[in-house]
C-alpha cells in the first residue's frame, strides 16, 4: 500500500482524467454517436426489410389463394353456365317438339276435317251423279224397254212382283 | 525487489537508466554491444553491482513513468552515453508555474536550474534541492526534500495523447465510412465494428438492460478501446507502461465510481441504506443494519478499488514477468538457457497479448455490471407507479 501511494503521481492522475474526459467527449460527438446511430439505422433497415419480405410473402400467399379462389369460382360459374345452357337447350327442344306436335296435330285435324268435308262433298257429288246417271240410264233403259209392249208388261210385272215381296 | 531498490544510490540509478534501455534495445540490436558495455561499466565503477541487480532495476525503471521519451541508449567507444529519444516539457507548480524542458536534467545526470531553484530527478520524481543536488533521507530512506507539484507532460501523458489521437482518427473515420458507404464499414472499420457491436450486445445490453444501456455506451466503448490500445502499446519494445500505472487506473476507476453513483436510481440508494427492504419490521433491522449498512457503503468503494488494483496488478505483473524472462537470457548466457528463456518470454508475450484484451474486457464488463446495479429499477416499483397512475 505504501509503495502504491509512493508510485501514485498526482500530475499523471490529473492529465489522465483531463485527457480521458476530453477523449470521451470528442469520441462521443464524432465517433460513438454516428457509429451507433448508423449501426442502429442499419439494423432497423434490416429488420424492416425482413418484415417487408415477410409481408410480401404473406401478400403473395393471399394473392395465390385469391387467384385460386377466383379460378375455382370461374370454373364453377362455367359449370353452372354450361348446365344452364344444356337445360335451356333441352327445354327449347322439348318446347319445339311439343309445339310441333300441337301444330302437327292441329294441321292433321284440319287436314282430316278438310278431307272429311271433301269426301262428303265428293260422296254427295258422286251420289248426285250416280242418281243423275241412274236416272239417265233408267230413262234410257225404260225408253228401250218400253219400246216393246211385251217388255213393258214384263217390267210392270217384275215391279209388281217386287212390291209383293216387300 | 523493493528493498533492494532502496539501497541503490543515485549514481547507480543513472547507470541503471542507461543499462535498462540498453537491455531492451538488445532485443533489436545485438548482444555484443551489451557484453561490451557491461565490461566498460565494471571497468568504470569497479564495484560489484551484478547483472541480476541491473535487470531488477531495469524492470523497475521500465514500470515507471519518465520525464523524457527515450527509445534506447548506448555507450560510445569513449564511454559517453548516447540517448536516442526526445525530451518532454516539465511543468511544476512550486510557488509559481515553472515550465522547462526535461533536457535540462540530462536524464537525471544534472540538476535543472529554473528561476534560481534547483531541481533534481531522483527515482523518476522531481525534488527541489540545493545547488549541489543533495537529497536528504529520513530513517526509512525516503527523501525529505520538497516535492513540487508535478504536472509534467511525461512519457505516459504523451502515450495517452497518442492513443487518444489514434482512437479519434480510427473511430471518426469509421463513423465517416458509414455515411460514405451507405451504412457499411470499410477498411479497419470492418475489424472494429464487430468489437463495438460485441460491447453493445454482450456487455452493455445484458448487464445494464435494454432500456438504459444507451447512455452508458460512449463511456464503455471509450474505456474499452483506451485500455486495450494502451495495453497493446505496453507490449511494444518502447518501454511503455501506462495501464500498469496506479494513477491511470485510479483515474479510470474513479470515473466508473462517479458514473455509477451519479446515475444511481432511487432503488439503488434504497438498497444501500435499506438492503433488507420490507422483509423485516424496523426494530428487527436495527441490529442487522449496524453491520449491513457499513458493509454496503464500503462495497461502493471496494468495487472501483478492485477495478483499479486488478488492472494495475495484471499489467504490472505482465511487464515484470516478461522483463524478467528477457533478463534471464543474459543471466544464462548459454546455448541452452538463453533460447529456453527466449521461448518462455515469447510464450508469455503471447499470453500477455491475450491478457491485454482480457483486462480491457474485464474492466469494461465490470463497469457495465456496476452501472447495471445502479440503474436497476425493480419490477414492483413499476407496478406501484402503474397503480398510482390509475
Amino acid at each position: 500500500m505504501e509503495k502504491l501511494l509512493e508510485e501514485f503521481s498526482l500530475g499523471l492522475f490529473f492529465w489522465q482524467t483531463l485527457l480521458f474526459l476530453l477523449l470521451l467527449w470528442l469520441l462521443w460527438k464524432f465517433a460513438w454517436k454516428p457509429i451507433l446511430n448508423a449501426v442502429n439505422d442499419r439494423e432497423e433497415g434490416i429488420k424492416n426489410a425482413l418484415q417487408a419480405a415477410e409481408d410480401a410473402k404473406k401478400e403473395m400467399q393471399n394473392v395465390t389463394a385469391d387467384s385460386e379462389n377466383l379460378l375455382q369460382e370461374a370454373r364453377a360459374e362455367r359449370e353452372k353456365m354450361l348446365k344452364e345452357a344444356r337445360e335451356i337447350k333441352e327445354k327449347m327442344i322439348a318446347d319445339a317438339k311439343e309445339q310441333a306436335q300441337v301444330e302437327g296435330d292441329k294441321m292433321l285435324k284440319q287436314a282430316q276435317a278438310a278431307i272429311e268435308s271433301e269426301k262428303k262433298a265428293a260422296v254427295a257429288d258422286i251420289k248426285e251423279q250416280v242418281a243423275t246417271l241412274s236416272v239417265d240410264i233408267a230413262e234410257k233403259v225404260i225408253k228401250g224397254e218400253l219400246s216393246d209392249k211385251k217388255k213393258q208388261l214384263k217390267v210392270v210385272e217384275d215391279m209388281l212382283g217386287d212390291v209383293k215381296l216387300n | 525487489m523493493h528493498r533492494f531498490l532502496k539501497t541503490v544510490s543515485s549514481s547507480e540509478m543513472r547507470k541503471t537508466f542507461l543499462k535498462s534501455f540498453l537491455l531492451f534495445s538488445v532485443l533489436i540490436l545485438s548482444q555484443i554491444s551489451f557484453g561490451k558495455e557491461k565490461e566498460d561499466k565494471h571497468g568504470e565503477e569497479g564495484h560489484g553491482k551484478d547483472l541480476k541487480t541491473e535487470i531488477k532495476e531495469y524492470i523497475h525503471h521500465h514500470l515507471q513513468d519518465s520525464h523524457d521519451f527515450s527509445l534506447f541508449s548506448y555507450t560510445k567507444e569513449n564511454g559517453e552515453h548516447k540517448y536516442v529519444g526526445f525530451p518532454l516539457p516539465v511543468i511544476l507548480w512550486d510557488e509559481g508555474l515553472k515550465v522547462f524542458s526535461s533536457a535540462k536534467f540530462h536524464h537525471g545526470e544534472t540538476l535543472a536550474e529554473v528561476d534560481g531553484n534547483y531541481y533534481k530527478l531522483y527515482h523518476s520524481k522531481i525534488y527541489r534541492t540545493d545547488a549541489n543536488g543533495t537529497i536528504d533521507y529520513d530513517e526509512s530512506h525516503h527523501p525529505t526534500n520538497i516535492k513540487p507539484l508535478d504536472f509534467s507532460i511525461t512519457k505516459n501523458v504523451v502515450m495517452i495523447i497518442v492513443t487518444g489521437l489514434l482512437m479519434l482518427w480510427l473511430f471518426s473515420s469509421l463513423a465517416r465510412s458509414y455515411t460514405k458507404n451507405n451504412g457499411i464499414p470499410t477498411g479497419a472499420g470492418r475489424f472494429f465494428e464487430p468489437i463495438v457491436l460485441y460491447i453493445r450486445d454482450d456487455i452493455a445490453r445484458p448487464n445494464i438492460g435494454e432500456k438504459r444501456y444507451k447512455k452508458y455506451m460512449p463511456f464503455l466503448l471509450t474505456i474499452f478501446f483506451f485500455i486495450w490500445f494502451l495495453n497493446m502499446f505496453g507490449m511494444t519494445p518502447l518501454g511503455i507502461n501506462v495501464t500498469g500505472n496506479i494513477a491511470i487506473t485510479t483515474a479510470l476507476a474513479i470515473l466508473t465510481f462517479l458514473i455509477t453513483n451519479f446515475t444511481g436510481t432511487k432503488d439503488y440508494w434504497m438498497h444501500q441504506f435499506n438492503p433488507l427492504g420490507d422483509s423485516l419490521p424496523w426494530y428487527g433491522k436495527i441490529p442487522l443494519y449496524i453491520i449491513l449498512v457499513p458493509i454496503e457503503l464500503l462495497g461502493l468503494i471496494i468495487k472501483p478499488f478492485s477495478l483499479l488494483i486488478r488492472l494495475y496488478a495484471n499489467m504490472q505483473a505482465g511487464h515484470i514477468v516478461i522483463g524478467s524472462l528477457i533478463g534471464l537470457m543474459f543471466i544464462f548466457k548459454s546455448w541452452l538457457g538463453s533460447p529456453l528463456s527466449f521461448g518462455l518470454a515469447f510464450a508469455i508475450m503471447l499470453i500477455e497479448v491475450l491478457v491485454a484484451l482480457l483486462q480491457a474486457y474485464i474492466f469494461t464488463m465490470l463497469s457495465a455490471l456496476y452501472f447495471g446495479f445502479a440503474s436497476e429499477e425493480h419490477e414492483h416499483d413499476h407496478e406501484h407507479e402503474a397503480e398510482v397512475a390509475h
